[in-house]
C-alpha cells in the first residue's frame, strides 16, 4: 500500500569520504541503478532500509482493516477477491521485506521493530473499518493514494526496492479499480447502500490527503532523498495529483468530497483545497489515532501464536535432514 | 528465534524462455521454499517453473572488481560484427 517512512528525514552519513561521496553522487546523477553489494555512503544505506521497512510494515498491517470484513462480505465474489487482495498486501510485505535485507538488516531485527513499537507504519491503518462500503472507499483512495506514491517508487535509485516497486505496482490496479467497484455498487444501490457509500468517503477523505505526509512547507527532509533520487516528487505535488484524479471519479459515482474549500481553479487546472487537520496527523503518527494499540495487539498476537509453527517447520527440517546427512 | 535461511527464487515465464531471478525469502527447506515461491511470485500466471537455490549458495564477482573482470571487453570491438566495414553492393552478409 504505502510507504510514510519516505517523509522521515534522510540518515545521516557517518565516515564516508567526501570522494566518495562525490563518485556516488556521479553514478545517481546518471541514473545509474545502486545494488545491494555496490558502495553506497552509510546514510543512504540507513535511510533506505528505515523506508523500506516501513513501507513493507505498512503492506502487513494493512491486512487488518480489510481482514475486519473477509466473514462479513456479502457475497462469495467479493469474498474471493477481498481474500486475493489481502493476500496481494502479505505479497507485498514480503517483496519489500526482502528488499531491505539486501541492504544487510535481517527479517527478524525488522519484526522486532515494529512490533516494539520502533518502527512504523503508514497512518491510515489505525483508521476502523465500520461498514462493508470501507472496503470500497480503502481500495479506491488508499490504494489510488498509494499508486500515485509508489509509481515514482518504481524508478528508484535502489535497484531492488525498484523492482519490488514494479511488481506492487502491477498489482496494486487490481486493488483500486476493485475498490472503485465497490463504491459504483453501493453508490447506485439502495439509499442506505448510497449512504453508507458517502458515510465511507467521508470518513476516509482525509485521511488518505494525509497518507501524502506533511506539506511541503513544513517537510524540511526530503531534500536529500531527492538528492539520492529515493523520491522524486514533493508530498504536495503526489497529494495535488491524487486529488486532481480522484474528485471527477468521486463526481461520477455521485458522492460529495467532504471539503467545502474544494474548488475547481481555472487558472492553474488544478482543484483546490480545504487546509488538512495535521493535529489529526501528527496525534496518529505519534500512536493515538482511533486503532494504533489494536493494530499492534493484534500483530503481536500472531507473531506470538505462531512461534509453535516457525519452530515445529525449523524442527522437522532439522529431522529430515539427518539420515540425508548420514547415507 | 533466528531467521529461517534465506533462498533465491527463479520463475521459468513459460517454456521455452530462460528462469529468471525474482526475489527471494525464507524457507526452513527445499519444500518450504518451493511452496512459498509459488504463493509470493506466482499468483497471476508468472510462472510454468520455479527454482530455488539457498543464497549461500550463490557465488558473485564483488563491485568492487568490476573494472578488473569487465573492462578487458570495452577495447575489443573487433569482436562485434559492425566493426567490419563491407561494401554496400555486398548482399546477405
Amino acid at each position: 500500500m504505502y510507504s510514510q517512512g519516505l517523509n522521515g528525514p534522510a540518515e545521516k552519513n557517518t565516515d564516508d569520504s567526501p570522494e566518495q561521496l562525490a563518485a556516488f553522487q556521479k553514478r545517481i546523477d546518471a541514473e545509474e541503478k545502486i545494488e545491494p553489494r555496490d558502495w553506497m555512503p552509510s546514510g543512504y544505506r540507513k535511510t533506505l532500509i528505515r523506508q523500506i521497512s516501513q513501507h513493507a510494515h505498512s503492506e502487513v498491517v494493512g491486512q487488518l482493516p480489510e481482514g475486519n470484513w473477509v466473514t462479513r462480505a456479502p457475497t462469495l465474489k467479493r469474498k474471493l477477491i477481498l481474500l486475493a487482495k489481502i493476500q496481494d498486501e502479505a505479497g507485498h510485505g514480503l517483496y519489500l521485506y526482502s528488499a531491505a535485507e539486501t541492504l544487510g538488516v535481517s527479517r527478524e531485527q525488522m519484526i522486532d521493530d515494529l512490533l516494539s513499537g520502533k518502527a512504523k507504519y503508514s497512518s491510515i491503518f489505525n483508521y476502523p473499518t465500520l461498514t462493508w462500503a470501507d472496503m470500497g472507499a480503502i481500495g479506491w483512495l488508499v490504494d489510488g493514494a498509494a499508486i500515485m506514491n509508489q509509481v515514482p517508487l518504481c524508478r528508484c535509485s535502489y535497484g531492488p526496492y525498484s523492482r519490488a516497486m514494479i511488481r506492487v505496482c502491477k498489482e496494486e490496479s487490481f486493488h483500486q479499480r476493485q475498490g472503485y467497484e465497490v463504491m459504483l455498487k453501493m453508490a447506485n444501490g439502495s439509499p442506505e447502500q448510497r449512504r453508507m457509500a458517502q458515510d465511507a468517503l467521508n470518513r476516509f477523505w482525509w485521511p488518505a490527503l494525509m497518507m501524502f505526509g506533511p506539506s511541503d512547507k513544513d517537510s524540511i527532509h526530503s531534500a536529500q532523498s531527492m538528492k539520492w533520487k529515493i523520491k522524486r516528487f514533493s508530498n504536495d505535488d503526489l497529494r495535488q495529483k491524487f486529488i486532481d484524479a480522484t474528485v471527477p471519479q468521486a463526481h461520477y459515482l455521485g458522492l460529495e468530497i467532504p471539503d467545502p474549500e474544494l474548488k475547481f481553479n481555472e487558472e492553474t487546472g488544478h482543484w483546490d483545497h480545504g487546509e488538512i487537520n495535521w493535529d489529526e496527523f501528527y496525534q496518529v503518527i505519534a500512536g493515538n489515532g482511533p486503532c494504533n494499540r489494536e493494530r499492534l495487539a493484534a500483530r503481536r498476537r500472531a507473531h506470538e501464536a505462531g512461534a509453535w509453527v516457525r519452530e515445529a517447520v525449523l524442527a522437522s527440517q532439522q529431522k529430515h535432514k539427518q539420515p540425508r546427512e548420514v547415507a | 528465534m533466528a531467521d529461517m535461511p534465506l533462498w533465491e527464487v527463479f520463475i521459468r515465464n513459460q517454456n521455452g524462455l530462460h528462469h529468471k531471478h525474482v526475489g527471494s525469502l525464507h524457507a526452513a527447506d527445499e519444500k518450504m521454499a518451493l511452496q512459498n515461491a509459488r504463493d509470493v511470485y506466482t499468483r497471476r500466471k508468472e510462472g510454468v517453473s520455479i527454482w530455488v537455490v539457498e543464497s549461500r549458495h550463490v557465488h558473485a564477482s564483488d563491485p568492487q572488481d568490476k573494472a578488473v573482470w569487465f573492462e578487458p571487453a570495452d577495447d575489443k570491438i573487433y569482436r562485434h560484427p559492425t566493426f567490419y566495414d563491407l561494401p554496400d553492393e555486398v548482399k546477405n552478409i
